[in-house]
């Protein structure tokens, strides 16, 4: 496949490795910040061809897993009423809420539908004037235009019984509050390639230059991340903390400015709370009030649903980078993807699943996990 | 995960869902989920020799040197017409490749069908004489059957079962627990196809490909296979899982480990291309006119011969290698050269958001 199998290509994917190994001269911990990375880096097998001096360490960069308990909860509760057609993505299907998931909903009577698109809930809204249509408006910056999209084409189409359930979050504030941790240990971040597709890399200019630490944009095909990977350490061998661009095809630093206009023109940033890290300041978005019709939560008055996750969850730390997966003792005994306890193992892109399906057979991580 | 949880020190999550109180569709994925159920429901109520070996098909001695392989199978596809095929054609193929998965030689099939109130005559006889083509291909008589119909919207137009009997020698002995290391694994064609295909025929991608499934009998090229090499152990169709749940399953039921190769398998481009789209990994897609065959090394070419001799097996490849380690496991060296590896479908196959 044009613009795929080249990044697949082995010889210069280790080459580019070989060119790590050249340059390294001291242990450096990386944060791929996106799922998708993540998974790409497992399924590859990424981690075993890269010299030892490299620790990557997986960020929070996976929607699924970031969607607080509460708005799962909320789901499940607009889900459950009659006459509503509640759609999603579908890997949220699988996300436990406090009690039940969208699965038992449906298997309940519910009508969970799963869409390739946001666009797709609105020709449902249109095409059953009679029914509530609802569509889960999860993500980070990437899908957040076509999200828009739908609210926007909703409006222009004069839909009343079309409305979003909105769980924005943003990466550079997370960013931020991994860096003002204590307890940080992050050298160097891969930045999320299809994020700054959108939004560019002019937000991360001024969080480098904050915390003296370098930022490259990073793609998610082997060479991407190698690339990635490769600039980084030598912007920390160096000792300058830059933002680069290894995903050249993709990103440039002003990003997609019409997607950006259509995001501003319907959302707004909002506190977010975070599934298994808590509540991170303007971390997200929400919908502004032109708008506010479109508020599932709202329309359906589900805004004093509440839900304490426990303090004792793991998946918090692992989305921090400061725990791998196979240090969790539940991991692939009692939490597996069919049986998730934590919502990284619910996603193909959380961490969590990525290590129990590329890697529990391994003895290193049997070891680790005692 | 019955009852026993071990002593866990220091933080765990706290969101269980097993799923064990409700049927959802998971539990019809052909993955782990589905395994389960079996495990679970059907297993200690049916208990039995011939159930318990786990294969396509049951088999059992019916006379001196003679056995019977019985196989049944309910389908439910929507759409009822696809690229390639429909329900019928399936259920005539679907019953027959279970047979021949045992190394039988499939001869009668009984079909029941479920009707939908308001189902129009013409799509039924159309999905009965594409069963009768399929049932003269492979060289097989539908002997008897049974109609019901329930009322509007209590089916999804029509559902057939059809169930097979088969004849083999009882010298074979073909089966999921037979594979032994050192055996070459080889697949028949391209993978992926049908899953595919019967996706774009409900019209949710929004693109479009030129794909068809593969739906076909492959009985006749079981037998060439047969003909070619008395040391063909394994033989396993990949239907409903995919290519990573019949092989995993048949490493459990064998008890040796499976290496295969990301650059050895064959998938046409466009799968792939829909597989990238939709996050979905081409190994777990289903196949409906694919076996899996795992051969002693030493027959591996003959047998690759005559699968190619035979119009479904003309893309046949070796794709991997059984060792005995690690027990139970299915692995895959990657284009870069690293090992991962490759689980069952856990529950249902879900498109990944970005």
């Amino acid at each position: 496949m044009k613009y795929l199998s080249e990044y697949r290509d082995a010889e210069l994917v280790l080459g580019t490795i070989s060119q790590i190994a050249d340059r390294i001269t001291q242990p450096w911990t990386l944060m791929e910040i996106c799922g998708g990375q993540t998974h790409s880096i497992i399924k590859n097998g990424l981690d075993q061809l890269l010299p030892e001096k490299i620790e990557l360490v997986h960020g929070p960069g996976c929607p699924v897993c970031v969607t607080p308990l509460e708005l799962i909860d909320k789901a499940l509760a607009i889900a459950s009423i009659p006459g509503v057609i509640f759609t999603s993505y579908g890997d949220m299907l699988r996300v436990p809420g406090s009690q039940g998931d969208l699965f038992s909903v449906r298997a309940s009577g519910g009508d969970v539908r799963v869409v390739y698109s946001p666009l797709d809930a609105v020709r449902l809204a249109q095409e059953n004037p009679d029914r509530e249509v609802v569509f889960f408006a999860i993500g980070f910056e990437t899908t957040a235009p076509a999200n828009v999209m739908s609210v926007i084409q909703a409006d222009h189409l004069k839909l009343d019984n079309f409305s979003i359930l909105v769980s924005h979050v943003r990466v550079p504030p997370a960013i931020e509050a991994i860096l003002s941790s204590q307890d940080n240990r992050v050298q160097g971040f891969l930045a999320a390639g299809h994020v700054c597709a959108v939004m560019g890399y002019w937000e991360y200019l001024p969080i480098a230059q904050k915390y003296q630490i370098p930022i490259t944009v990073t793609g998610f095909e082997p060479l991407d991340i190698t690339r990635g990977i490769l600039a980084t350490v030598e912007s920390l061998e160096a000792g300058q903390p830059a933002v680069k661009n290894a995903y050249l095809r993709t990103v440039t630093e002003a990003g997609n400015q019409k997607a950006q206009a259509v995001i501003n023109q319907v959302f707004e940033n909002c506190d977010r709370k975070w599934r298994g890290i808590g509540t991170i300041p303007e971390s997200g978005w929400r919908l502004k009030p032109g708008f506010i019709k479109f508020d599932a939560e709202k329309r359906f008055q589900v805004e004093s649903v509440q839900a304490e996750e426990s303090p004792l969850c793991i998946s918090g730390l692992v989305l921090q980078g400061l725990k791998k997966p196979d240090q969790c003792q539940a991991f692939a005994t009692l939490c597996t993807p069919e049986n998730p306890l934590g919502a990284t193992m619910v996603s193909d892109e959380g961490a969590c699943a990525a290590y129990y399906r590329y890697r529990m057979h391994t003895g290193a991580e049997q070891g680790d996990r005692k | 995960m019955s009852g026993t949880f071990p002593d866990l020190q220091g933080p765990i999550c706290p969101l269980p869902q097993k799923h064990t109180s409700r049927i959802v569709l998971g539990h019809g994925s052909g993955g782990k989920m589905m395994a389960d159920l079996i495990r679970d429901v059907f297993y200690p109520q049916f208990e039995n020799a011939p159930l318990l070996a786990g294969n396509d098909a049951g088999v059992v001695e019916l006379t001196n040197g003679l056995n019977l392989a019985v196989s049944t199978d309910a389908h439910v596809v929507s759409p009822l017409f696809f690229p390639g095929g429909d329900i019928g054609k399936l259920a005539v193929c679907g019953t027959v490749n279970d047979i021949a998965m045992v190394g039988a030689i499939p001869l009668y099939l009984s079909a029941s069908f479920i009707l939908e109130e308001g189902l129009e005559m013409e799509i039924l006889e159309r999905v009965v004489k594409s069963m009768q083509l399929a049932a003269d291909e492979a060289g097989i008589d539908i002997i008897c059957g049974d109609t019901k119909v329930v009322a509007h919207g209590e089916a999804d137009g029509l559902y057939i079962s059809t169930t097979g009997l088969g004849l083999l020698d009882s010298r074979f002995n073909i089966g999921g627990d037979q594979a032994k290391p050192g055996d070459q694994v080889l697949i028949s064609g391209t993978i992926g196809d049908h899953g595919i295909a019967v996706l774009e025929a409900r019209g949710e991608l929004g693109f479009q490909t030129q794909l068809k499934s593969d739906v076909a009998p492959l009985n006749h090229l079981v037998q060439e296979m047969l003909s070619a090499s008395r040391q063909v152990h394994v033989l396993r169709d990949p239907t409903r899982g995919g290519v990573a749940s019949a092989l995993n399953e048949i490493a459990r039921q064998s008890g040796v480990g499976i290496l295969i190769k990301e650059n050895s398998l064959p998938i046409k481009p466009e799968v792939s291309g829909a597989c990238e789209m939709l996050g979905f990994d081409p190994l777990y897609i289903a196949n409906e006119g694919k076996l899996l065959a795992l051969v002693d090394q030493a027959d591996t070419d003959r047998v690759l011969t005559a699968m190619r001799k035979n119009p479904y097996g003309q893309r046949a490849a070796v794709i991997g290698q059984v060792a005995a380690d690690p027990p139970g496991r299915l692995l895959l060296e990657t284009a870069l050269g690293s090992t991962r590896v490759v689980d069952v479908l856990t529950g249902e196959l879900l498109p990944r958001i970005c």
